[in-house]
């Protein structure tokens, strides 16, 4: 175990990329040679476009480590962060379709196509979907001493105040900012946006009281909210969290048709063989059943999807459908990520 | 405070069990390593090791991830004295007086006095960490855009001064630098600037780059062919290594007070190490009886920085462990791997998990002292390096170099960067500019620039958020102080030139 995950580290490290130079060229012609090996014949790399040690990247550890089981090869994570996503995915864009390099891309996928206009790949058509992998619920939250109770009277606060409001999120194209386009929509009413660098620092300023309301992943803010640093007011999907059963839903305070979710999902180049895709969303499908996945999900605050979201076609329907929502939304604020 | 005893007591028992005794060494060693390679910093050892600590008991996993990150900082001096390579940016401000220390002949000395300074420090650091969490974290709270804007500027006020030789070449570096930094997307409004229309360039040129062109390429281009060896041959003798009680006399206020410019910024979370040295370099600088000499080999130049940054790296964990909010993207890193284990950092984590917290504590001090026991020895080996003729040297550490840069984002952009910096670092050395207010351009920039527009927004637009807050006013003011000493002193040396050159002036700006 250990020294399979510690070879994985070295791969990881940089010999990564003498395995990406070296391994294709050679497994390609050892394939000519003897016919066609069964898919997988050698190790994976699952592309993660953010820094190590961030959700996204937690997730994918996770996933590749159980994929790697049943795919009977190890799955390498490696991280190439940059430019809100785009680099990592570009790179997978215009990798070799032979499924050897996926990508493991979250909401940023559906919202990249409105959010950037000069992009070195193509955001939508440049990939085959694998699967969805998780979806991660958000929480509208504010500073412990605001005056509002409720959700409804949060949104009357803001209504009566316009502007007067100051609203935190982590930089252009993350969760929290997504979040609060839609929540002004939602309400038909503008906050004072102050966009942070990252969530680290725009939680600091709201537990200090500095700015007025926040949303954002559980995972980021589930341990505020039940150390009481902070008012929760809604979760953004349409049941109730385990992790928070005492928090109602968007819904039931008041604000029916207000969902989002930092979703997750398995990419392919464009190009890559339906029988290699489907190879990887059944591996996928296995990973999501394993129970200390299941296990370790439920501390992060999120669960697998549903096995028969965990496929190309669902996967595809979801990413589409997500597009089309954010387009109109990203637009009428006038965004742009570049 | 009676109960905190007690806690630290049984953190202490568990960082003391063999098997965790063993991660943290193995987290020490590792990250000491790693630090001394250049370009390789404990955010990439960190993410390297990480899948590692899948298999193992949270307790080791986190004792070992976090002794790399202190680790490297003990291995972060080593080569920034020792080659004027800034393994990691904090210690670039000690190469401005390390490296002519090592040229002069005194590396030896110059590592000792580090690890007896960043020993100390550390110390402190825990120290605070244990009695004052509390305290500090109700501070960090205080610091809002407006509190950091004053600070991020008294930095840039502090820092531009502070080069030698013309005031007018320091101010343009230090404006080159502020340049450099507006490089990448706005965070505000997702403007491309300087991008050129390269999407490597969007979040800006890599401080890394910067830090190891400038400095250490810089170096190499300069001395390359016309030097044998860094420093002189002579043989060292272990006496020649260790510091004279004049020397460590000389270091030790320096090191006190670079101890505490560290702690009070490990206690605002959002100021980065870097800026940290550079302060704690500019304040032994600022209350010198001979500014004139930094530069050219101080102790206090090298004790001061490298204090400082030790007590801010302990100090940081604060915000880090008792509100789960990371303070850099090495915290981050850390919180991760908390998370990969089930277990959720926040507010909480003192109650739900003891062990990590006060075990985590308690193998600080450990591994600061398995660090000093492995360095002190290790010293004479370091220094032995230099005796490794130029020509294996050099390319030997543009190859670490070239790796460095390359694992930061895994992009071969990062190594041309590299290489762009060295060059006109090399220019600017040749044209004798200082380099160093680069670096401190560079990440104050974006810090005083952002900071100042989220509290223009905060405030509706009125610049009096900067006053009617009592902590960024205080910081105000301390700057309109220290520029009116700076007029002051050099009218009244202007005006007195003849009493100065008799030397009853003590004062020499």
């Amino acid at each position: 175990m250990i020294r399979q995950a510690f070879r994985r580290a070295l791969l990881g490290a940089g010999l990564a990329t003498a395995a990406l130079l070296a391994l294709p060229a050679a497994a390609q012609q050892a394939g000519q040679q003897a016919g066609q090996p069964a898919y997988p014949s050698r190790s994976i790399t699952i592309v993660v476009p953010f820094a190590a040690g961030g959700p996204t990247d937690t997730v994918t550890r996770l996933v590749a480590e159980v994929m790697g089981r049943d795919l009977g090869q190890p799955v390498v994570v490696e991280n190439v962060g940059g430019a809100g996503g785009t680099l990592g995915a570009a790179r997978v864009a215009q990798a070799r379709p032979d499924g050897y390099t996926l990508l493991l891309h979250h909401i940023g996928m559906g919202t990249t196509p409105a959010l950037y206009r000069r992009l070195a790949y193509d955001p939508v058509g440049g990939f085959e979907t694998i699967g969805l992998v998780t979806e991660v619920p958000m929480t509208v939250i504010a500073r412990k001493d605001i005056a509002a109770n409720s959700l409804a009277e949060l949104v009357a606060l803001v209504r009566r105040d316009q502007t007067k409001i100051n609203y935190a999120n982590a930089g252009i194209g993350a969760a929290s900012h997504l979040c609060g386009l839609l929540l002004q929509k939602a309400i038909d009413a503008p906050m004072t946006t102050v966009p942070y660098r990252g969530t680290g620092p725009a939680m600091t300023d709201l537990i200090g009281g500095t700015v007025d309301v926040m949303c954002d992943q559980t995972t980021n803010t589930t341990q505020q909210i039940r150390a009481g640093s902070v008012k929760v007011f809604a979760v953004t999907t349409p049941q109730r969290l385990p992790a928070l059963p005492e928090v109602p839903t968007a819904a039931e305070a008041g604000l029916p048709g207000f969902e989002v979710t930092v979703w997750h999902g398995l990419y392919a180049p464009k190009g890559t063989p339906a029988e290699i895709t489907t190879r990887l969303s059944r591996a996928l499908q296995a990973a999501l059943r394993d129970e200390k996945l299941v296990a370790r999900f439920a501390d992060l605050g999120t669960a697998p999807v549903a096995q028969e979201r965990a496929t190309p076609e669902a996967h595809r329907a979801f990413w589409q459908a997500d597009i089309a929502k954010w387009r109109p939304v990203i637009q009428a604020a006038g965004q742009y990520a570049d | 405070m009676w109960q905190s005893i007690l806690d630290l007591g049984y953190g202490f028992g568990l960082a003391l069990e063999p098997h965790n005794l063993f991660w943290c060494f193995v987290g020490v060693l590792a990250g000491n390593l790693i630090g001394v390679l250049p370009g390789t910093g404990a955010l990439t050892a960190i993410s390297m090791l990480l899948p590692l600590t899948f298999a193992m008991h949270p307790v080791p996993a986190i004792l070992m991830l976090a002794g790399i990150f202190y680790g490297s900082q003990y291995g972060g001096a080593i080569g920034a004295i020792l080659l004027n390579l800034p393994s990691h940016p904090p210690h670039a401000v000690t190469c401005l007086d390390g490296y002519p220390m090592t040229r002069a002949g005194k590396g030896g000395t110059a590592l000792g006095l580090t690890m007896i300074a960043s020993f100390f420090a550390a110390s402190f650091g825990i120290i605070v960490m244990i009695f004052a969490s509390p305290l500090l974290v109700e501070m960090a709270f205080k610091f809002g855009p407006a509190e950091l804007f004053s600070i991020m500027l008294l930095g840039l006020i502090a820092g531009s001064t502070m080069s030698r030789g013309s005031p007018l070449k320091g101010i343009a570096m230090t404006v080159m630098g502020l340049l450099l930094g507006c490089v990448g997307t706005d965070v505000q409004t997702g403007q491309q600037r300087f991008t050129f229309d390269l999407p490597e360039l969007a979040d800006g040129v890599e401080l890394v780059s910067i830090a190891m062109g400038v400095f250490g390429i810089a170096d190499f281009l300069k001395h390359v062919n016309r030097m044998k060896h860094v420093g002189n041959l002579q043989p060292v003798k272990f006496r020649d290594m260790r510091p004279s009680l004049a020397e460590m006399r000389q270091a030790f206020w320096p090191m006190v007070r670079g101890t505490l410019v560290g702690t009070i910024f490990g206690a605002m979370p959002g100021t980065g190490p870097t800026i940290t040295t550079f302060i704690a370099y500019a304040v032994e600088q600022k209350i010198s009886k001979t500014p004139h000499k930094f530069g050219t080999g101080m102790i206090a130049g090298v004790a001061a920085p490298e204090a400082a940054s030790h007590s801010k790296t302990q100090v940081d964990f604060i915000p880090t462990m008792s509100l789960g909010i990371p303070g850099d993207a090495v915290m981050a890193l850390l919180l991760g791997a908390l998370l990969i284990h089930g277990i959720q950092p926040g507010p909480r984590l003192l109650s739900e998990h003891p062990d990590i917290f006060w075990g985590l504590i308690a193998s600080f001090w450990v591994g600061n002292v398995l660090l000093m026991v492995l360095n002190v020895p290790m010293i004479g080996v370091w220094v032995k390096l230099l005796q490794v003729p130029y020509r294996f040297l050099f390319p030997a550490a543009v190859f670490f170099i070239a790796i460095g840069a390359y694992t930061v984002n895994n992009e071969i952009f990062a190594v041309y960067e590299v290489l762009v910096f060295g060059l006109l670092g090399w220019l600017f050395m040749a044209l004798d500019f200082p380099i160093a207010p680069i670096l401190l351009g560079y990440v104050l920039g974006p810090m005083v620039e952002e900071n100042f527009r989220r509290a223009m927004l905060l405030s509706r637009g009125h610049f009096g958020i900067f006053v009617e807050r009592p902590i960024s006013a205080t910081i105000l003011g301390i700057i309109a102080l220290l520029l009116a000493a700076q007029l002051f002193f050099s009218l009244r040396a202007r005006l007195r030139p003849r009493q100065a050159a008799a030397g009853t002036l003590s004062f020499q700006e």
